[in-house]
């Protein structure tokens, strides 16, 4: 699927080669930019290019039309190497109204392309965008290469015979800009014809009008003047194999069926609808022919709690959240650390506090994750750094669940979830083992002890309900081992509560050391978790580049953390952490090793920029009398 | 019932000591589980017990079962995950009126909608027993207690309604002190495949002492108490001589003499709850207090809904994991 046959014979304007371009696609909540983005996408996977993508929207479902807070956006930025993020400012940006166009047009690259759909520039569009004038004739859009288009007159006049209604039509014209958009990037347009057969499969109509509008866009691009020059980015180096299109939640998903196969366990979730973790109950629950039994429950912690009921009964209890639903469920999840069940728990990130910015990424849930119980309630917890590696980290997760009989909070963020990239399939033959042994029957006359501990590990047993020989009774009070007995002994209650945290840091000794890019000693370490591993890794590699001394890292393990981890950190004049919270792992890492990790936050509900990370770093590199060999190289 | 017993009441009895307030009416309701338990024909292992926390949720500890002890209210939710990812276990919830009518309500209601196959039995002493007597959602209003040193403003609820509203399937209720009847009430709520609930009169010796006394004495019981019997006239007292009847508006009046064969039969299997919701609203005061089955109907439960779910899209749909991960839009890079 690597040739572009469909439309290279049809170019005979220039075509230029370029290594990566960053699309940003705007418009109202219901002009279908997130579909005209995916579309972007998928092709241009299949073209084998890499890429990395950034879907942007409001919370409102459908906020008043043309106005700010209603704007939704897609960008997107596929290269001929490898990539770490969805790109900083765009190359091209998409506007279908004046609320789009003032959104985001800051962002737009100098000299960059804006596409501007100047259908609805009335005086009260213009007002709903709050734009005093009219920005296409006061002189706002100089300094970029601007093509306006009427896209509505232009996509009603290509349809003149389809059947569908006016409004019907014009709803195609985010298909007429994506057919500009295949022409000037030389896209195939087969995969989106066969893409949007199969979504509408049950109208013809509209299958009909939303193809004729592509071609329609197509057309118009190639044989008019205002589009010289076509531009084609030639597919990416990539590691051999099998590759998928992958977004965040997705792969989660697919991480904990995978585990649940391996396992032999049948995966239970119990979860309450909340972005952006909805989709894993979506996507969970068309996987009943693989036995996966989901629960929508009444509330967040009917959630967790019949996830708890499931494993405790033999199942993979699973469930998952964001962070206002993490906040309910921790007093159950504190109940899974006393019953010591194996319990995932996924919790996908967004802007808090309180309701905050439901539909924007945070990585401030990282205290609550490790600390946000009553008691002294160790979790492991660990997380997700892009949308192709929260499968091995849900996988991870289930592997750790079962083996330590332990609660396991895996971090994701809105970020991942939504985003997309290229995934290197593993072949499922080789995915690690997971073996689970639950107590045998009891023989007659011995009674069973449910706290009897793997020495090893410190796990207890998993005794399913319904075997002969083992009833016994557990719960949230304090007990003593071995046998389970409630007990309030003061010597027992230590050995319990240093039991159930050791049990925690045995993982350690269970996970792999630390991987870095660049030497394990240097001027600055950059260390990050979850999201911020894309940014950082381009702007460390861009800094090596430069002659720095600098390496990066990324953290998977976030309780307990990797053994080898201090050595590391002090292998370095400056450690730099990255994180879209006020400092929350650069806490935990000061007070446990004494070493002055430097926190360099953002919390505004966006990725971290790379070029931003970029200059931060070269500030702390020049304090250190680090100038580096100031090569320029590229972004 | 009529398989044959297997067990014994003893074989049910755990080595821990039992430790409620001597005299407290748990230790009937302990005997009477005990007494069911040991007719219903199981084995110890395939059932299992689960607690929220209250006096009442000191329950499993006393009974030679699985028992699963866990946080305040959350029981039937706890009891749904059990129950759904293996309907083959027989599943019992044990809660008060704290814990399930307050604390968890939700999780209660939502357990009755979806008539999951649990057996929910209701200890309702009307107070705070464990934290040491505060008013719960069942004491009556004005009722003086530690934290209503004036009397309570709220009002209370039926339990019966409230299940009767959430659309339960099996709804009764027992007395701690009448042994044999609530014996077997919980036999029966046993036999039902849906949810049943069983709310008990349980009396609080310590700091509720006496509030069922007005209905329960020996010396008041038989013209105090509605026994509910499926198939026969709504009559009460020592020699059955008076009657409940409904209105047109279904409200209940008290019949008696040449009036009492217009007392209501008793059909704890209609399909219009109006005659059950009227009795499970009476006046206490006024009317004698029904105990029985308000209410039963079989419906598929909630699990045999989900398994059959999973059993058909397996039979339709054969995937491994390889065609699971490698599907939709693949592509190979050499
Ligand atoms: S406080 Fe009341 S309900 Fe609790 S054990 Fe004592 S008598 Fe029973």
């Amino acid at each position: 699927m690597q040739t572009t046959s469909t439309t290279s014979a049809s170019h005979d304007k220039g075509l230029q080669d370029l290594d990566q371009v960053v699309i940003r696609f705007a418009g109202d909540s219901g002009d279908g930019m997130q579909l005209t983005g995916d579309q972007f996408t998928r092709t241009t996977a299949l073209m084998g290019n890499d890429i990395a993508t950034f879907p942007d929207f409001p919370a409102e479902i459908r906020a008043p039309a043309g106005t700010l807070p209603g704007v939704s956006a897609f960008q997107l930025r596929f290269s001929s190497f490898d990539i770490h993020t969805p790109g900083d400012a765009p190359d091209v940006l998409v506007a279908m109204n004046p609320a789009a166009l003032k959104v985001h047009l800051p962002e737009l690259r100098k000299d960059g392309v804006l596409l501007l759909n100047t259908a609805s520039f009335s005086a009260l569009d213009l007002k709903k965008a709050k734009y005093e004038k009219d920005p296409r004739t006061d002189g706002t859009l100089s300094g970029w290469r601007v093509i306006e288009v009427d896209l509505e007159q232009r996509t009603l006049e290509a349809l003149a015979t389809s059947k569908l209604d006016n409004r019907g039509k014009e709803r195609c014209k985010n298909m007429y800009a994506l057919g500009i958009l295949y022409w000037m990037f030389h896209r195939d347009i087969a995969p989106t014809e066969k893409a949007i057969a199969q979504k509408f499969a049950k109208k013809p109509e509209l299958v009909e009008a939303n193809l004729m509008a592509m071609k329609a866009g197509y057309a118009y691009a190639e044989t008019t003047e205002i589009f010289q020059t076509a531009y084609r980015v030639p597919p990416a180096q990539m590691k051999p194999g099998t590759y998928r299109n992958i977004m965040g939640n997705q792969s989660l998903c697919l991480g904990v069926v995978a585990a649940g196969q391996k396992a032999g366990l049948q995966l239970f979730l119990g979860s309450y609808p909340i972005t952006p973790a909805s989709d894993i109950l979506h996507q969970l629950s068309t996987y009943k022919h693989h036995g996966v039994v989901t629960f929508q429950a009444e509330d967040e912690i009917a959630a967790v709690c019949s996830a708890i009921g499931a494993s405790y009964s033999g199942s993979l209890g699973i469930t998952s959240t964001s962070g206002p639903g993490m906040a309910l469920k921790a007093e159950a999840i504190g109940l899974a650390v006393m019953a010591e069940l194996p319990l995932v728990i996924l919790n996908v990130q967004r802007a808090g506090p309180s309701t905050g910015m439901p539909t924007k990424t945070q990585q401030a849930d990282l205290l609550q994750a490790m600390y946000g119980r009553n008691g002294e309630c160790p979790v492991a917890v660990i997380a997700a750094s892009t949308p192709a590696d929260a499968f091995e980290v849900g996988y991870e997760a289930v592997r750790l669940a079962v083996k330590y009989m332990v609660p396991v909070v895996v971090l994701s963020d809105g970020y991942i979830a939504n985003g997309s990239e290229p995934w290197l399939l593993p072949d499922p033959d080789r995915l690690p083992a997971i073996p689970v042994a639950f107590a045998p029957e009891g023989q007659p006359g011995t009674k069973f002890l449910p706290y009897a501990r793997n020495p090893e590990t410190l796990a207890r047993q998993w005794a399913k309900p319904g075997t002969k020989g083992l009833v016994h009774r557990i719960g949230g009070i304090e007990k003593q081992d071995v046998t389970g007995n409630i007990c309030y002994d003061a010597d027992n209650h230590q050995h319990m509560i240093d039991t159930r945290a050791q049990k925690v840091a045995n993982i350690a000794r269970d996970i792999p050391p630390m991987q870095t890019i660049g030497p394990r000693t240097g001027d600055v370490l950059v260390l990050g978790w979850g999201s911020t591993r894309g940014a950082i890794t381009a702007a460390t590699l861009r800094l090596q580049q430069e002659g720095h001394e600098i390496s990066c890292a990324c953290l998977r393990y976030l309780n307990p953390l990797p053994n080898d981890l201090e050595a590391l950190l002090r292998g370095f004049k400056k450690v730099v952490l990255p994180e879209m919270n006020k400092g929350q792992l650069a806490m935990i890492l000061r007070s446990k090793y004494l070493i002055d990790v430097q926190s360099y936050s953002q919390v505004n509900g966006q990725p971290f920029k790379s070029h931003d990370i970029h200059a931060y770093l070269q500030k702390t590199l020049a304090s250190l009398g680090s100038t580096g060999s100031a090569k320029e190289t590229r972004r | 019932m009529t398989a044959t017993p297997a067990l014994s009441k003893k074989d049910y009895k755990t080595d821990q000591e039992v430790r409620w307030c001597p005299g407290c009416g748990d230790y009937s309701i302990l005997n009477a589980v005990q007494g069911a338990f040991s007719k219903l024909g199981k084995q110890l292992h395939e059932t299992v017990i689960v607690s929220g926390i209250g006096c009442s949720s000191r329950f499993p500890y006393y009974m030679e079962t699985f028992g699963f002890h866990t946080i305040h209210g959350r029981a039937p939710a706890i009891a749904t995950g059990v129950k759904t990812s293996n309907p083959a276990l027989d599943v019992w919830v044990v809660t008060g009126d704290g814990d399930a009518m307050s604390i968890g309500g939700n999780h209660f209601i939502h357990a009755m909608r979806r008539n999951v196959g649990l057996k929910i039995l209701m200890f309702n002493n009307r107070i705070y027993g464990l934290t040491k007597g505060q008013f719960s959602p069942t004491s009556e209003q004005g009722k003086v207690t530690k934290s209503s040193p004036l009397g309570t403003v709220d009002y209370p609820f039926s339990p019966i309604a409230l299940s009767l509203g959430a659309g339960g399937t099996f709804i009764a209720r027992g007395i701690d002190v009448f042994g044999p009847h609530l014996e077997d009430t919980i036999c029966k709520a046993s036999a039902h495949t849906g949810t049943a609930l069983v709310e008990i009169y349980q009396n609080c010796n310590i700091f509720n002492d006496g509030a069922y006394k007005g209905f329960t004495d020996k010396e008041v019981r038989e013209e105090r108490i509605l026994y509910l019997e499926h198939g026969k006239p709504l009559l009460f007292g020592a020699n059955k001589d008076k009657g409940i009847r409904f209105d047109a508006n279904f409200q209940p009046q008290l019949v008696t003499g040449a009036d009492l064969g217009k007392a209501y039969v008793w059909d704890e299997t209609a399909a219009n709850v109006a005659p059950a919701m009227a009795l499970a609203t009476m006046n206490e005061a006024e009317f004698p207090v029904p105990v029985g089955v308000f209410r039963r109907r079989e419906k598929p439960t909630f699990e045999s809904g989900i398994q059959a779910q999973i059993t058909a899209a397996k039979a339709k749909k054969k995937e491994s994991l390889r065609d699971l991960l490698f599907a939709g839009e693949i592509w190979d890079v050499k």
